[in-house]
């Protein structure tokens, strides 16, 4: 018999060029909606006669951040490290967490509940707590709430993946006479990690937020949060909105380079393009 | 009906095999007894909730038995899955999608701690057996359901084992891949010299296949006729339109409903 490839057809490997030229082509939808946005926002202004406080002007915005650039890029990359940090401290428990209670399904089973029922918590609540705990100027209380955030998704999802297994593989492997260490290492951790994935995904976003909102009750003058709550209250609103568009482009960028990790690490699974 | 056990030769003995499930109370299996021969291609057949699977599982050690015993190669079940001494393949192909096709084959190969070099060659080896070489590289996702599941099959052979389980593999293809495949299962049993129990709930598979068809009875499950599958190999399309052939479809299909007579009498 004749066999041959079906279904799905493996990566074409074109010339670089013309797989960057594609690239460029998939998100050119995306571009132009962005400078929509951007030109309506900036006319609307001009046209309704919006006040400077309620919205500035989109060339403004980029007016001051250039003027500003050195200390709001200061200001975002001490935010940015305050929020890597926490991801990496949330998604580390949340994982490790994971692990353990899907290896011990008793323990697992008498703490889920509360495990869950604990991501109900308010913790933007606890942000003047964290400060009381870590005092307010250091990384370490906005670290704190960062993690916070990031573990429950992580824990919820690693929880997920490890669970997730088919029994047919678990034979399988019983068959091969594969011991407990084996069978995670070859199947319920490769099985988990496209749903850890999504949840380290998730928490870039969550601890950039958990970082400058625990800002908001009290940090180093060098923070993002602080910054933008402090040009609001001086009614600096273009530099508040340039800070914003900062926490916006480092946040997006840290997503990003998870990403990138996680398409090196899911390199030859199926579906892992969005 | 069954041959008397030859002690010490047998691939498979069972004796006195009862699986009673906790659960439910539900009695699987009762009073099994059944002696596979090196070489022999055997057919479990039965309605579903008969057991087949069942009893295949605790062949492979995947299952415990409530009472009675069950020996492969001569030892106890538990020692020769420890051992390595058969491959399995399920109804679903059950290949990671993060390997390739070549790692999904070495896996077991990986299991026993072989070199490089050497899964390579045995893979390479496995993957001609299954016609599907230049496919290493590829990840089973890019495959189509009857390839996958030629993959499995290379990957239960990958250590050689004396016995191939097998649980419904062709269960979930089309008939055209399903007929395709067993004149190409039986290409490898010929070429791969091993013993092996397929569970089945097709007939004409049973027949096609098999040296000798067990037909089971369902609730409680027990092995309700033995029947010899005396068609001359090698067996080829030809083989379907065989007068006998009919003979012993039809052989198969009444022992089948006589079985399950025999369930609607039973209490």
């Amino acid at each position: 018999m004749s066999a041959q490839p079906v279904a799905v057809a493996p990566v074409p490997r074109g010339a670089l060029s013309r797989r960057v030229g594609r690239r460029a082509l998939d998100w050119l939808p995306a571009v132009i909606v962005l400078i929509l946005v951007l030109v309506i926002w900036q006319e609307s202004i001009a046209i309704f006669d919006i006040k400077r406080f309620l919205a500035p002007k989109p060339t403004a915005i980029a007016g001051n951040f250039w003027d500003n650039r050195s200390e709001l890029l200061r200001a975002g990359w001490f935010t940015f490290q305050e929020a890597l940090g926490g991801w990496a401290i949330g998604c580390g428990l949340g994982i490790l967490v994971a692990l353990v209670l899907a290896r011990w399904r008793r323990l697992g089973r008498a703490l889920q509940p509360y495990a869950i029922a604990a991501s109900a918590i308010p913790i933007i609540a606890f942000a003047p707590i964290t400060n009381a705990w870590f005092g307010p100027f250091g990384k370490t209380s906005k670290m704190a709430i960062a993690a916070v955030l990031c573990f429950f998704p992580v824990f919820v999802n690693t929880v997920r993946g490890l669970t997730s297994v088919r029994p047919s593989s678990i034979e399988l492997m019983r068959s091969y006479a594969a011991g407990e260490l084996d069978i995670f290492r070859r199947v319920r951790f490769p099985t988990a990690l496209p749903f850890i994935f999504t949840a380290l995904k998730i928490g870039t976003v969550l601890s950039m937020i958990g970082a400058i909102v625990g800002e908001y009750f009290g940090g180093s003058f060098t923070a993002l949060g602080v910054l933008i709550s402090s040009k609001t209250s001086t009614f600096d609103f273009e530099e508040a909105w340039a800070g914003i568009g900062v926490a916006c482009a480092f946040g997006i960028a840290f997503y990003l380079a998870v990403a990138a990790l996680e398409r090196v690490a899911l390199r030859g699974a199926p579906s892992t393009e969005d | 009906m069954s041959v008397q056990p030859n002690v010490g030769k047998s691939v498979v003995e069972i004796q006195g095999l009862t699986k009673r499930f906790e659960r439910g109370d539900v009695v699987a299996l009762q009073d099994i007894d059944l002696a596979i021969e090196p070489g022999e291609f055997i057919s479990l057949i039965g309605p579903s909730g008969c057991g087949k699977s069942t009893l295949l599982r605790i062949i492979g050690d995947l299952i415990e038995p409530t009472s009675g015993t069950v020996t492969v190669n001569g030892k106890p079940a538990p020692r020769a899955r420890a051992d390595h001494d058969y491959g399995i393949v399920f109804q679903d192909s059950v290949l990671f999608d993060w390997r390739t096709v070549a790692k999904n084959v070495s896996l077991p190969l990986e299991m026993l701690g072989w070199e490089r070099a050497r899964r390579k060659a045995r893979v390479d080896e496995m993957l001609a057996l299954v016609e599907l070489q230049g496919f290493g590289d590829h990840h089973p996702w890019q495959l189509s359901g009857g390839m996958q599941m030629r993959v499995a099959i290379a990957r239960a052979l990958a250590l050689e084992p004396a016995l191939l389980l097998m649980d419904e593999p062709f269960g979930a293809l089309d008939e055209m891949t399903r007929e395709r495949l067993n004149m190409e299962l039986l290409g490898i049993w010929d070429a791969s010299k091993s013993t092996v129990v397929f569970v089945t709930h097709s007939i004409a598979e049973a027949v096609f296949l098999s040296t000798r068809t067990v037909v089971m009875s369902a609730r409680p499950g027990r092995i309700a006729n033995v029947i010899e599958i005396d068609l001359p190999y090698p067996r080829t399309s030809s083989t379907r339109e065989d007068p006998h052939y009919f003979e012993l479809v039809t052989r198969v299909r009444e022992a089948l409903h006589l079985g399950s007579d025999l369930d609607a009498v039973a209490p």
